[in-house]
């Protein structure tokens, strides 16, 4: 079973990500970059299918140059290769362009399955891989928690308001992993060692046969038109427990007459 | 059509969802506010939507939108807007509503808004309020492309205020493509919950990893059947599998606005702050002084929650029985 992961590479954790007034887009530039942890489920959880039921796992990322460092990542893991869409054109897309884009890029590898993270942990808009599957006309099942292959078919445990659906989808198919679903590995020394001749692939959009009018700023329908930050909310005051704070608190409930 | 706004009515558990009554409410006050209803529904439902404001319901009660996923919804939906286009359509940031509007932009080719806060409708097109990356930015956007609007709306963006209106249903013909079948519900898995929900609730009592496990979540449902509230908790709580999903405040769990909010082991992440940050009173207790979470609090108590709450809990006692 061939699987293709979408993920991205993102600003690390430790980095508070800012919106530019002036380009209204994400900072990215000049940060450290890592593969977004969400990213890292997905690749498990396609390294996890592909070690039980065979096949190769193939990384799609779209992102800068930056972007390498977190590729390498999901190669250490046990992908096989990776794609990499590298190209200023596509700075600005909306997630209807990414998801075109993504999907002109997975057409050009081989798979039985597509595994997205429902979320990305930066942008989180959540609808990229339903827009994936709809390009590649294959069915969407989102929020799964587990993944198990019977044949042609993959039963999914998806997450609901209540509890949790069981899906049963034909192959292929695209399956967006929630998070939590899996631990994912850290890549060992051999890994890394080979990852360093495993293949990327890079793109750009023309290569992708998307003309400049489809990808970028220019192919986005999302227009963002002003930038800002809401309203603090005042602090009240803080204080230490010195013994006392379970007392502390009792009084300030009863100060504003919850008992 | 000018000002007329659409609403996807979601249920749950066979009933309309909260937020998609406040949506309803929005669209009236907005606009012409407009439903479309697919799948089994409870008799009810319609009357509902009208006293909320809606003036119009696009009805299938077929069953093939609640055994497959949403792909027959998506196609009949698609149609609709072909047909009818409502300036706006608007959907609840929920599992069905983002599948929806994943589908829906990518057909029509319209693109979509999501995490929307607010919205106006303007110069023939839609302005939208986002609180962006965990609502640390408020931003506004808008759609460039023809045709019908797609907002995914943030739930208790609104108030679901009452507006009693007379009602048309129109009876849409069901999907029925097999291409649409290919994503099936097998099963339906409720997972009990014990205690208050979190909905509704006027007190919660929230844990997360400063927790440090499953069993000390039992001091916090102390706490909040003394304070006549529900226990909620962060992503990373619900992630190492201490409580159920369905416990989970914050961006991608529930969003809540009780009157007071007891923050417990919480460092304050964005993500769970855009879930909660709208309640009334927070008061949070946390061992870091730093913590972000209080910069959102009323009361903050710098310290060991297994020393704090046991100690407010036999507090609580003392004073509730005396
Ligand atoms: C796309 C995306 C969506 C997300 N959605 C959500 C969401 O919906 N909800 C959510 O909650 N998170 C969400 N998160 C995760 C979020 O970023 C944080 O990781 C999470 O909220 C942290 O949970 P926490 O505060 O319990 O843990 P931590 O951040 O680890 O904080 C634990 C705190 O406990 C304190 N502590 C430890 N021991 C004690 C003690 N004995 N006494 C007192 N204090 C103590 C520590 O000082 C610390 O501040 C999301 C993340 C992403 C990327
Ligand atoms: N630039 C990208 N490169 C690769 N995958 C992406 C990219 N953007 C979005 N995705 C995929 O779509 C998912 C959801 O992203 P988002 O819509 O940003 O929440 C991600 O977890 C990835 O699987």
């Amino acid at each position: 079973m061939n699987v293709v992961v979408c993920g991205k590479v993102i600003p690390a954790s430790s980095v508070t990500i800012e919106i530019d007034s002036n380009t209204k887009r994400m900072v990215r530039k000049g940060v450290p970059h890592e593969l977004d942890p969400a990213a890292a489920s997905a690749v498990e959880e396609a390294l996890r299918l592909t070690e039980k039921h065979g096949g190769t796992v193939i990384l799609v990322t779209m992102g800068i140059s930056d972007a390498t460092i977190g590729i390498r990542n999901a190669l250490a893991m046990g992908a096989t290769s990776a794609v990499h869409i590298l190209d200023e054109a596509v700075a600005g897309s909306d997630t209807l362009g990414t998801a075109k884009i993504l999907a002109a890029a997975i057409k050009k590898q081989p798979f039985d399955l597509v595994i997205c993270a429902t979320e990305s942990s930066d942008s989180y808009s959540g609808i990229v891989p339903g827009q994936i599957a709809y390009f590649l006309g294959v069915p969407p099942v989102t929020f799964a928690k587990e993944i198990s292959v019977a044949g042609s078919t993959i039963i999914i445990k998806r997450q609901s308001e209540s509890g949790y659906d069981l899906i049963e989808c034909a192959l292929p198919a695209l399956v967006a992993v929630s998070s939590g679903i899996n631990e994912p590995r850290y890549p060992q020394l051999k890994g890394i060692m080979a990852a360093k001749k495993k293949e990327i692939k890079v793109y750009t959009a023309a290569d992708l046969g998307l003309a400049p009018d489809q990808v970028g700023e220019n192919g986005a329908r999302e227009k963002v038109l002003t930038v800002g930050r809401p309203a603090k909310r005042q602090a009240g005051k803080v204080v230490t427990d010195e013994g006392d704070g379970g007392k502390q608190i009792a009084d300030f409930l009863a100060e504003i007459k919850v008992i | 059509m000018a000002g007329v706004i659409w609403v996807y009515a979601e249920l749950n558990d066979d009933r309309i969802t909260t937020t998609t009554l406040e949506m309803v409410a929005k669209a009236a006050e907005a606009g012409k506010a407009e439903a479309v209803l697919l799948g089994p529904a409870p008799e009810d439902a319609v009357q509902t939507l009208a006293k909320y404001g809606a003036t119009k319901i696009y009805r299938s009660a077929d069953p093939i939108y609640r055994e497959y996923l949403t792909l027959p919804a998506a196609e009949t939906i698609a149609g609709l807007i072909n047909t009818f286009k409502p300036a706006v359509m608007l959907f609840a940031s929920s599992y069905t509503g983002r599948d929806l509007v994943a589908n829906l932009s990518a057909r029509l080719d319209c693109g979509a808004i999501s995490d929307v806060g607010d919205f106006k409708l303007k110069d023939g097109s839609v302005e939208a309020t986002i609180p962006a990356l965990g609502a640390s930015y408020q931003n506004t956007s808008t759609l460039v492309s023809q045709g019908t609007k797609l907002l995914l709306v943030r739930p208790k963006s609104f108030e679901p205020e009452i507006s009693e209106q007379a009602v048309a249903i129109e009876e849409v013909p069901a999907a029925s493509d097999d291409g649409l079948r290919k994503v099936r519900m097998k099963e339906r898995v409720t997972v009990k919950r014990e205690g208050p929900q979190l909905e509704g609730a006027k007190t919660i009592v929230s844990g997360g990893r400063g927790l440090k496990g499953e069993e000390n979540f039992a001091m916090l449902s102390d706490l909040a059947e003394l304070l006549g509230g529900a226990v909620g908790a962060t992503r990373a709580a619900v992630d190492a599998g201490w409580v159920p999903y369905a416990m989970q405040i914050g961006q991608t769990g529930k969003t809540v606005k009780p009157d007071l909010y007891i923050a417990c082991g919480i460092s304050g992440a964005v993500q769970h702050l855009s879930g909660m940050k709208t309640s009334k009173t927070i008061i949070s207790i946390n061992k870091d002084a730093d913590a972000p979470i209080f910069q959102y609090s009323d009361f903050g108590m710098v310290g060991d929650v297994f020393k704090i709450i046991p100690q407010l809990i036999e507090e609580l006692k003392k004073r509730q029985g005396g």
